[in-house]
């Protein structure tokens, strides 16, 4: 990409945003479920990990009790595995509790075409039987093409398909943010491969 | 990439890319369902010229437990013994539509041979050939000893025994000299190589010497198989000089390992007592390296064809 055509990202959520989402989500889940006591929460590796242990540490400061947190790599389970170059795999942890008969709130960064969730969806029922599995995410940003809706929502963007949307977190990015921005497509990109950024963080070294 | 022939052909990148997946594919163990359905509708062929029991098993459990569909051939009662050549067995499995090929062959070189040869588009991965290498092997030793020692970059490690006969030992100094770590390789001057100046390691005849300085000690089979004449005078002037027993043992520094790609001589080059110490981590090996082989079948055969023959370059 030459230098003139990278787009200018616009920041839609600051960090005071964020904080203040993460939050309310925090109580949503403690509202909906009744209290800490049969949540796990289960990140989506990379950003949804961050997320889930600032959820975690907000229930953790109303309800006076921790609830297991964990990370939930999905790659083996997406349905475009075959599609790509073979991916680095993230870490999976599940806490020692298990999930079985636990409500497991997903949390993830974006969610766009539902693609992720169905592939942990998938992972999940390799890992146990929980008695209900609920949505968190940041940022719904539409465009939707499975039957999938998230429970509980830090902001619905309405956005075009040529934007990107970008989660920075002070783990990984050094400051916590959301970006959007217009995405000029690469020449060597297929138009129809879509990407938030966060999957592509994801990759690592291409074998 | 799309072949795995030899330890020396991994970048150090490639080398801990693998080895990270690995870490990730064990944790499956601990799993109620051990299935995971990245290579569901791919077919993964063992093609065995060579006994084996650890790694044909290993490899069978690697790509089943990555839901492939797994074709098990082995040289006994099949075509070769009719005489059919590795030729016509490629192109046979070509027709059938293999995605990957494990193949360990008595011959050195004959994984390169099916991967070049433009016999067959599957991907290859070297399970043994000949007295050359075994890829896997080095991997699965080299994820073991960084579980118990942590980053191999600089650590010292000894391989004793059979050098001149062992593809394990080649594709280990290889792998672990990419990863940092200093490799002596100690044994009697019949049983090493003409000319080592091409190996990336230091050599000993004196293994009392070396065991102080040793993070991990790897003991190789000897293999009479492969011995048609007297390489030493007697397996009891082995044992002595180069066989692990306890007093030996006791040289090593407090936290080093000892490792056996099996199938272990008790009482040839390790004694039972060692083999069965709590130093011994020769049965982890075996576990290590289902993960390991989910790791290099994922790597080469979960993705899509034409792009990783972009990435080849």
């Amino acid at each position: 990409m030459s230098p003139a055509s990278v787009p200018v990202p616009r920041t839609v959520l600051d960090a005071s945003d964020i904080s203040r989402a993460l939050t309310r989500i925090a109580h949503e889940i403690l509202e909906r479920n009744r209290g800490a006591d049969p949540v796990v929460l289960l990140g989506i590796p990379t950003r949804g990990v961050g997320l889930a242990t600032r959820i975690s540490e907000r229930i953790a400061a109303v309800e006076g009790q921790s609830v297991p947190t964990g990370s939930l790599d999905v790659t083996m389970y997406r349905d475009d595995i075959g599609l790509k170059p073979a991916r680095a795999l993230e870490h999976t942890d599940i806490p020692p509790g298990g999930i079985d008969g636990k409500v497991v709130v997903l949390v993830d960064d974006v969610l766009f075409s539902g693609r992720t969730i169905r592939a942990a969806l998938d992972a999940i029922g390799d890992i146990g039987r929980p008695k209900a599995v609920q949505l968190a995410v940041l940022v719904d940003r539409g465009h939707r093409e499975l039957p999938i809706r998230a429970d509980y929502v830090g902001k619905n963007l309405p956005t075009s398909l040529v934007e990107r949307v970008t989660v920075h977190l002070t783990e990984y990015d050094g400051a916590d943010a959301v970006l959007i921005a217009d995405k000029t497509p690469l020449a060597s990109e297929q138009p129809r491969v879509r990407t938030n950024d966060s999957s592509d963080a994801r990759d690592g070294v291409r074998f | 990439m799309r072949h795995l022939l030899s330890a020396g052909d991994l970048s150090r990148d490639e080398a801990n890319l693998i080895l990270d997946t690995a870490e990730e594919m064990r944790s499956l163990a601990d799993r109620p369902i051990k299935k995971l359905p990245a290579l569901r509708g791919r077919t993964v062929v063992n093609l065995f010229f060579e006994d084996s029991t650890r790694t044909r098993i290993s490899f069978e459990a690697a790509a089943k437990r990555l839901s492939a569909d797994v074709i098990n051939f082995s040289a006994k009662g099949s075509s070769v013994s009719k005489g059919e050549s590795l030729k016509d067995t490629a192109l046979t499995l070509q027709a059938m539509g293999a995605d990957g090929v494990v193949c360990r062959h008595g011959s050195s070189g004959a994984p390169h041979l099916l991967a070049t040869s433009g016999w067959m588009t599957g991907s290859v991965v070297n399970a043994g050939d000949g007295t050359h290498e075994h890829p896997t092997q080095a991997l699965l030793d080299a994820f073991t000893m960084r579980r118990h020692l942590g980053s191999l970059d600089g650590r010292r490690i000894t391989i004793v025994g059979d050098v001149l006969h062992s593809r394990v030992a080649r594709s280990n100094v290889l792998l672990l000299a990419t990863l940092g770590a200093e490799v002596t390789v100690v044994a009697p001057p019949t049983l090493l190589p003409v000319d080592m100046s091409g190996w990336p390691c230091a050599t000993s005849y004196d293994l009392d010497a070396t065991l102080p300085k040793s993070d991990a000690v790897m003991m190789l089979r000897v293999q009479r198989e492969r011995m048609g004449e007297a390489f030493f005078p007697s397996a009891r002037e082995y044992t002595r000089r180069y066989g692990l027993d306890v007093h030996r043992m006791a040289q090593l520094p407090d936290e080093a390992i000892v490792l056996h790609p099996g199938p272990m001589n008790r009482g040839m080059e390790i004694s039972a007592e060692v083999a069965d110490s709590t130093r011994s981590v020769i049965v982890e090996q075996v576990t290590n390296g289902v993960a390991i082989r989910m790791a290099v079948l994922y790597l080469l055969l979960s993705g899509s064809n034409e792009t990783s023959e972009e990435s080849q370059a």
